[in-house]
């Protein structure tokens, strides 16, 4: 039982994960029509933003100790960060909360990333074919990616979560287990947490403002917004930008639990079309819970007793799932009618 | 008038005739095969053909392979400060190339894919002219490029390759490792895991789902239940995983006290960053503290666990920190050049590239038979890892070897690891039959 709930514990920071850049997907996809494969890139670049912050505030002073020298015969240098010499506790505090204090960077560095891209190189796509939609987006995100590669390097570079959120949380007690039974990092649920507030901000915005109520008309009806004199491609411009922006805090608070690397993004990405397609193609509900459901079933797979059944069985789940799905419920789980139907 | 006619015999001959001139490898008709053998040097240079990871998951740990290559080029032709070669116990090469000739290089970027690397290795050799092939940063890769420097009739000296199989059931005479490989990880680190944890313990892996992977979880089972240890569960995980949590919540409540991470590269810093964060390292079982153990490290990809590694045991093929006079002299040299020390994947290939310019300048030939059997049960010492040998019945060199653990109080990004046992060569040795294989004959490419 303890087991059962550690595994659907793990499958919500990851579902949430997953649910964050499928909504970003579906948004793309219901509102431009535009396959999107460059979106794992805007998660990748999203905890870029994190790695970039923690880089600024990282910058360090450097003095020379004359005294010692290097194995290789090279002065020995004492290296301290600007922000501890100038701000002393608070500049440590800083380092300390990079990630978190890296989502102020990354919305609007996100948001401009996303516009760019729609007005650069996206707009042109439209009226293509989907397969050329997803070349030239597949393509735009190798580009992202080795861009990163050539600044960063490919290794994996850690970014530490905040001291206090190192911990962990015992919900073994909470719901009667012995301490230390069902222990969660707190930081993963701070993710949980963090996506579905991003989830229900995206929610609130397009059901209950007057650009939400206009976005979903357009995704609607795009012709008959159009002929009411509203700017729609505009309007969706700004979607874009948004959608970017899920994603990219999606990346930035994803760094503590998986060091980014420039490739990180792509091997999200295949996982949250997988869930767009469970969801159903359009669907922003369908895309939300397909994601937090397929990431408890994948980690349900990798339970011992299910694996020593199913050998491998960790390694197939999610498209082991898809087809079910589409077997039984051809446009998926809430998938609307007329979607990529044509 | 004549009459062509065509019998059953001589139809089945002429197809068997064609069939073998199509069949055959481009590599027989270049323009090397008329040389005594491939790619023989007739000009003033030769080229060494530096096959590492350029782009991919390894390639920062493959631009250390290069820069040592490099450097170690520098040195075989008398620039620079001379490196380990002032070190080296062979006085063979003297500075000015190899057999009198001036070394030059291609480089090949491996994107560690074994497909990737075999095309990158074949152009380097029929198209580059490339007497031998070396570098790497992946068993697949290397048993991979191994087999096709063993069909076309170049030596290849093994970059970074733990696996048991490149020297054991995948051995191929034109193959050579200077590296360590799973065995003697699980040698050298058993009898120091048994003084820090006991022999009362419980084991847990979580084991890379391929070639080397599958090694390593073996070598450390076998030498650690010949300890006393049980264990648990040997779960394997899928290469690239990057959420490891799922695999990492049933250790929780499985009773084992000790996790083994038979990862590399990035899924260790993965793996190994999540156990921390799902509190094992700080976690008591049984009565005893819990323990991560990482089997094989790499200073690049210990970095990239940040403060995660502290404390956590190991092996490494060789550490910048080291004292002895080889590997002081490595590090000055490389220090000196590029401004941080070099990674085990730089000094492994370095000694790859001395060794084998040793080996043909010793040999008076390039001829992959003539440098073979000049390194086969070749002695040396000085090259940073105390006395040393090319045991001849599988090619594998037979070294020290370094247990290491991750430092507590890191005085600078480099100095992650300290060292603390050289376990002694008699030590890791065992006999070439145990890990199976044959060497086969050597091709010399003709």
């Amino acid at each position: 039982m303890d087991a059962i709930l550690l595994q659907i514990l793990n499958g919500l920071d990851k579902g949430g994960a997953y649910a964050l850049i499928a909504l970003g997907l579906t948004i793309i996809f219901g509102t431009l029509g535009v396959v999107n494969f460059a979106h794992g890139a805007l998660f990748m670049l999203g905890a870029f933003c994190a790695v970039a912050v923690k880089a600024v505030l990282n910058i360090q002073m450097v003095t020379i100790d004359p005294t010692k020298t290097t194995p290789w015969g090279a002065p020995m240098e004492i290296r301290q960060p600007y922000v501890e010499v100038w701000f002393g506790d608070f500049g440590t505090t800083l380092l300390d909360f990079s990630v978190p204090v890296s989502i102020l960077l990354a919305i609007p560095i996100m948001l401009i990333i996303g516009i760019a891209m729609e007005r650069g190189l996206i707009r042109y796509f439209y009226k293509r074919p989907h397969a050329e939609q997803i070349l030239v987006t597949f393509g735009l995100a190798i580009v992202l990616q080795e861009i990163v590669k050539s600044y960063f390097g490919a290794n994996p570079i850690p970014q530490p979560a905040p001291d206090v959120a190192n911990g962990m949380i015992d919900f073994g007690i909470l719901v009667g287990f012995e301490a230390g039974n069902v222990v969660y990092p707190a930081w993963r649920f701070i993710y949980f947490l963090f996506s579905t507030a991003v989830i229900a901000a995206v929610f609130a915005f397009l059901q209950f403002t007057t650009f939400g109520m206009v976005v979903r008309a357009g995704m609607a009806d795009r012709e008959t917004v159009g002929l009411l004199g509203i700017d729609i491609d505009r309007r969706f411009t700004i979607v874009f930008g948004m959608a970017a922006v899920v994603a990219g805090l999606a990346g930035t608070m994803y760094t503590p639990i998986l060091s980014p690397d420039y490739h990180m993004g792509m091997d999200f990405l295949v996982l949250s079309f997988v869930v767009v397609v469970v969801g159903g193609m359009g669907s922003l509900g369908g895309a939300v819970a397909a994601g937090f459901l397929l990431g408890i079933l994948q980690s349900f797979a990798s339970m011992n007793e299910v694996k020593a059944i199913l050998p491998g069985i960790d390694q197939i789940i999610i498209y082991l799932i898809a087809v079910v799905v589409l077997l039984v419920r051809p446009r998926g789980l809430m998938g609307r009618k007329g979607v990529m139907e044509h | 008038m004549s009459e062509f006619k065509i019998t059953r015999r001589g139809l089945l001959k002429s197809s068997a005739a064609a069939g073998v001139a199509l069949a055959a490898p481009t590599i027989f008709s270049s323009k090397a095969f008329a040389a005594g053998y491939l790619n023989e040097p007739t000009g003033k240079t030769v080229t060494f053909g530096f096959n590492v990871p350029q782009t991919g998951a390894y390639a920062d740990e493959g631009a250390d392979e290069l820069r040592a290559y490099q450097l170690a080029v520098e040195h075989i032709n008398g620039e620079g400060d001379g490196g380990m070669l002032n070190t080296f116990s062979s006085k063979a090469l003297k500075g000015n190339g190899v057999n009198g000739k001036k070394v030059v290089y291609v480089t090949g970027d491996t994107q560690t894919k074994s497909d990737a690397a075999r095309a990158s290795a074949k152009r380097m050799i029929e198209k580059d002219g490339a007497i031998m092939i070396t570098g790497g940063s992946s068993s697949g890769v290397a048993i991979a490029v191994q087999g096709l420097c063993q069909d076309a009739g170049v030596i290849f000296m093994a970059g970074l390759t733990h696996s048991n199989d490149t020297t054991g059931k995948d051995k191929r005479a034109n193959g050579f490792r200077h590296f360590f490989n799973t065995e003697m990880t699980g040698a050298a680190l058993a009898p120091v895991l048994k003084k820090n944890f006991g022999s009362d313990r419980v084991a847990y892996h979580l084991t890379a789902d391929y070639t080397w992977g599958w090694s390593q979880e073996g070598s450390i089972k076998k030498y650690t239940e010949e300890l006393g240890w049980k264990t648990a569960a040997a779960v394997r995980t899928p290469l690239g995983a990057g959420d490891f949590s799922q695999y990492i919540t049933p250790v929780l409540n499985s009773g084992a006290d000790v996790l083994v991470l038979n990862h590399y590269g990035r899924d260790m810093v993965n793996s190994l960053t999540q156990a921390v964060q799902f509190g094992l390292r700080d976690k008591q079982v049984n009565g005893k503290d819990f323990a991560i153990v990482v089997p094989l490290y790499s200073r690049l990809m210990a970095q990239g666990a940040g403060e995660n590694v502290k404390g956590i045991f190991g092996s490494t093929n060789w550490h910048w920190s080291l004292q002895d006079e080889g590997s002081q002299a490595f590090v000055k040299s490389f220090g000196k050049k590029y401004g941080f020390p070099p990674s085990q994947a730089a000094h492994t290939t370095y000694c790859q590239a001395i060794l084998y310019a040793d080996a043909c300048q010793r040999a008076g030939t390039f001829r992959p038979s003539g440098v073979g059997k000049a390194l086969e049960g070749f002695k040396f010492d000085g090259l940073g890892n105390g006395p040393t040998e090319y045991r001849a019945e599988d090619h594998q060199c037979f070294k020290d070897v370094l247990v290491v653990k991750g430092k507590e109080n890191p005085t600078s990004k480099f100095d992650v690891l300290e060292v603390v046992e050289v376990t002694p060569r008699a030590q890791v040795e065992y006999p070439a039959s145990l890990l199976g294989g044959e060497l086969g004959p050597y091709n010399d490419g003709k």
